[in-house]
């Protein structure tokens, strides 16, 4: 790096030289080419006309707006009125279509199961699953037992009024606490629990002699009123059938014991107030069109 | 000199070539010629480039639900037209099936006769060809040129130099104009785009293409195809002695002398060539180079300098042919005195047209035997399977139906594999055949559904069924099918 070689012309190029060299090599003094310095300048100019145009600069509590009044805010309420207008077509023949109208119509169905997958992964999924394939305490919608009904009406009017929420159109069901509120003693609810579990042929474990004739007699006493006298449940009441292989809490004997005792309430929150009606039909078509709906 | 003595000559000096590496661009204008070539060469710029402008316009009826362009790339509806055929997104290997054509096209055309595709038909040089074409109408041969630089006004030099650029900039817009014709109706898209009511993209991308056309066959030239393509460099490794190239005849130019000199040489006996030194052919290429260096790089091979050098030829009274499509095996044969040979059927050419066979046997095959219709599906993993109350196991899949037919079609649906299987379609279809449920498809169209499967049949633990999903055409028969797996617990 002497400065000897500055101003010095390259032989081959024709090129002035900076006096930089390293191991021999000499660095050319080459411009930047035009076009690119030209590019460079108007690069400037643009970034200049874009503070003034746009919101670009942090103020203390505010910003520079920039004179065209530009707001991303703005922008996406533009874009989610596109997407209405969009969705409008299908959206409002949707609104105005009956539920079963909605099921025998390939491309309303089709659409309804998009919008209800999307509307069930945000509201419904925390406790249904993903899937919809429920966990012990939350049913799974994919089979065919429905607490409170499996048909278009009664999965709207569930979805809408919930299951014991605050809705006064709430589904109510009482499964007493038999046991913890002393209204059968616990032979009473061991015996009634081996019953219920004959109905539907479960396996009996080792060591145990149930005592049907007795299970029977306090069934019929206690239980048949909702569950009916065959224990084939009654949706009207939220009874489940007893005598299925689909079981909410659990089928082993210990499982039917804690719910006899205890009672069962779960809870399902009213949507009506949270969810347009559009979006409930979709949740109704698509919950049913998972495969249980009658 | 040709390469060869080139080289022998840069390793009797040492194997120091004191030339510099760099070297700044040389503009290139070459001149007019006249001959069969260049014939040739206009023919097939009108013919590629009629094809390319026109094509989009050219109509096709294929019924009401289809459009009526012959060649159309749908990219809304994801689908691509060639006269009567119509490919899917998912038949996309028909094109790699067209790319794997081209290229053993390609091998086969540079066995035969060396960068036919380069010379003739390649993109970058028939507009190069036409922009050549163009600079020369509006400012002159390269002689006037040079003459309008001392004498003509600086006036009448900027007026030509913009026209030239005009002219350009036009062949280069129709050019992007063109291109986006292949991706919308033709005649509709011209009407929007004189009323300015095409969408932005169509504009976008005008004006993209304008901008490569101009500076690619306007500014880069003979550039692109020595520094930017990568064939060149590919050929040169596949070519091999028996190919036919543009070829300088040494054994019968060298050594050069001018008309008179080699008259009175060859009095007194003593060996001259039929090169006459002119540069012709120098000045005819239009990539600028000296084709009695031997083929090289930058050569394309269009045969310009074979026009270039047969007139002069013609003018001086000796054959024409100094420059012609030989090989270099030949040159030296001749130069031994051994007859030329010729050798078409080699391991090369037999091997690439037998594989061009093939390939398209396979092609046409496949295109001729493809169904019209198709079946996917996929297993729902979210539940794997659902126990029923009444303790059958159920599996729900989604499947998808495909019509490329561009009219309406039933497909009734049945499924293979699990034993006591029984079928629903999820919504509930009414319509059945021989207790099959069947959905109507629409004309070139897909239909999504949801199939419940269920069993009473007892399982074993951790089951997984190979089944298979049918769908038949109620009133054609044809059919298909895809596999799947049938879980219980």
């Amino acid at each position: 790096m002497a400065d000897i070689h500055k101003n010095e012309v390259d032989a081959v190029s024709g090129v002035s030289t900076t006096g930089h060299e390293w191991d021999g090599i000499r660095e050319l003094n080459n411009p930047l080419p035009r076009w690119w310095l030209w590019t460079f300048y108007a690069c400037i100019v643009w970034a200049v006309l874009y503070w003034i145009a746009y919101p670009a600069w942090p103020l203390v509590s505010s910003y520079t707006y920039g004179v065209l009044g530009w707001k991303s805010r703005d922008a996406v309420q533009v874009q989610l009125a596109d997407l209405r207008a969009q969705r409008a077509v299908f959206a409002d023949k949707l609104a105005a279509a009956s539920l079963t109208e909605i099921e025998s119509n390939p491309e309303l169905l089709s659409f309804a199961r998009a919008q209800g997958r999307a509307a069930f992964g945000d509201n419904c999924a925390p406790c249904h699953g993903s899937g919809a394939a429920g966990s012990p305490g939350y049913p799974n919608l994919n089979d065919d037992d429905w607490l409170w009904g499996g048909s278009l009406e009664q999965i709207q009017q569930t979805i809408l009024h919930g299951i014991r929420s605050t809705d006064p159109d709430a589904h109510v069901g009482d499964m007493m606490a038999f046991g913890r509120d002393g209204i059968l003693p616990r032979p009473e609810v061991v015996a009634v629990a081996d019953y219920v579990r004959s109905l539907s042929n479960l396996p009996v474990p080792q060591g145990v002699t149930p005592d049907l004739a007795k299970g029977k007699e306090v069934f019929d006493a206690n239980c048949a009123a909702c569950h009916g006298p065959d224990g084939k449940g009654n949706p009207e009441l939220g009874a489940p059938n007893l005598t299925d292989g689909i079981w909410l809490y659990g089928s082993g004997r210990d499982n039917v014991i804690a719910s006899i005792t205890n009672g069962r309430a779960g809870i399902m929150p009213a949507w009506a107030g949270r969810l347009d009606p559009t979006t409930v039909k979709a949740l109704t078509v698509y919950v049913h069109s998972l495969g249980g709906g009658r | 000199m040709n390469v060869a003595t080139k080289v022998q000559k840069l390793e009797a000096d040492g194997g120091v070539d004191d030339a510099p590496l760099y070297e700044a661009r040389r503009k290139i204008y070459p001149i007019a010629v006249h001959g069969t070539f260049r014939r040739i060469k206009w023919a097939l710029l009108v013919i590629t480039l009629g094809i390319y402008y026109l094509l989009p316009f050219v109509r096709w009826d294929r019924g009401p639900n289809a459009p009526s362009q012959a060649v159309l790339v749908d990219l809304a509806n994801g689908r691509f037209y060639f006269f009567f055929i119509e490919i899917w997104p998912q038949e996309i290997y028909y094109v790699t099936g067209l790319l794997i054509l081209a290229a053993l096209v390609l091998f086969l055309m540079n066995a035969v006769a060396g960068r036919l595709w380069c010379g003739y038909l390649c993109p970058q040089t028939v507009w190069t060809d036409l922009f050549q074409a163009i600079e020369r109408m509006v400012e002159g041969d390269p002689r006037e040129r040079r003459e309008k630089q001392k004498n003509a006004s600086k006036a009448q030099r900027a007026f030509e130099a913009a026209s030239k650029h005009f002219l350009w900039l036009m062949v280069a817009w129709w050019t992007g104009g063109a291109w986006v014709l292949y991706f919308a109706d033709a005649p509709t898209l011209v009407w929007q785009l004189f009323t300015g009511t095409a969408p932005l993209v169509a504009y976008a991308w005008i004006g993209i293409l304008t901008f490569t056309t101009y500076v690619l066959a306007g500014h880069m030239r003979e550039q692109v195809c020595t520094y930017m393509c990568p064939w060149p460099r590919i050929q040169a490794a596949l070519t091999d002695e028996y190919a036919f190239n543009v070829t300088y005849r040494y054994d019968r130019g060298e050594p050069r002398n001018s008309f008179k000199k080699a008259e009175a040489l060859k009095l007194q006996g003593l060996p001259a060539g039929d090169c006459v030194d002119c540069r012709q052919c120098v000045a005819a290429c239009p990539t600028g180079v000296d084709i009695r260096l031997g083929s090289q790089l930058d050569c394309i091979q269009c045969g310009l300098c074979i026009d270039a050098c047969d007139t002069v030829m013609k003018k001086v009274g000796r054959p024409a042919g100094l420059i012609a499509y030989d090989t270099e095996m030949n040159v030296q044969r001749r130069q031994k005195g051994l007859p030329p040979v010729r050798k078409l059927f080699r391991a090369r050419t037999v091997l690439y047209t037998a594989l061009i066979a093939v390939v398209g046997g396979i092609m046409v095959a496949a295109l001729a035997t493809r169904g019209s219709e198709g079946v996917s599906v996929i297993h729902d993993r979210n539940p794997l399977f659902v126990q029923l109350s009444d303790g059958s196991i159920r599996n729900a899949y989604t499947l998808r139906i495909v019509n490329k037919q561009p009219m309406p079609r039933r497909f009734a649906i049945s499924v293979e594999g699990v034993p006591e299987a029984r079928l629903e379609i999820a919504g509930g279809i009414a319509e059945t055949e021989n207790g099959q449920p069947v959905v109507e498809v629409g004309p070139d169209q897909t239909y999504e559904l949801r199939a419940l499967v269920s069993t009473h049949a007892r399982l074993p633990a951790n089951a997984s069924l190979d089944v298979t999903f049918h769908i038949a055409d109620v009133a054609g028969g044809e059919t298909s099918s895809a596999p799947d797996h049938f879980k219980g617990p």
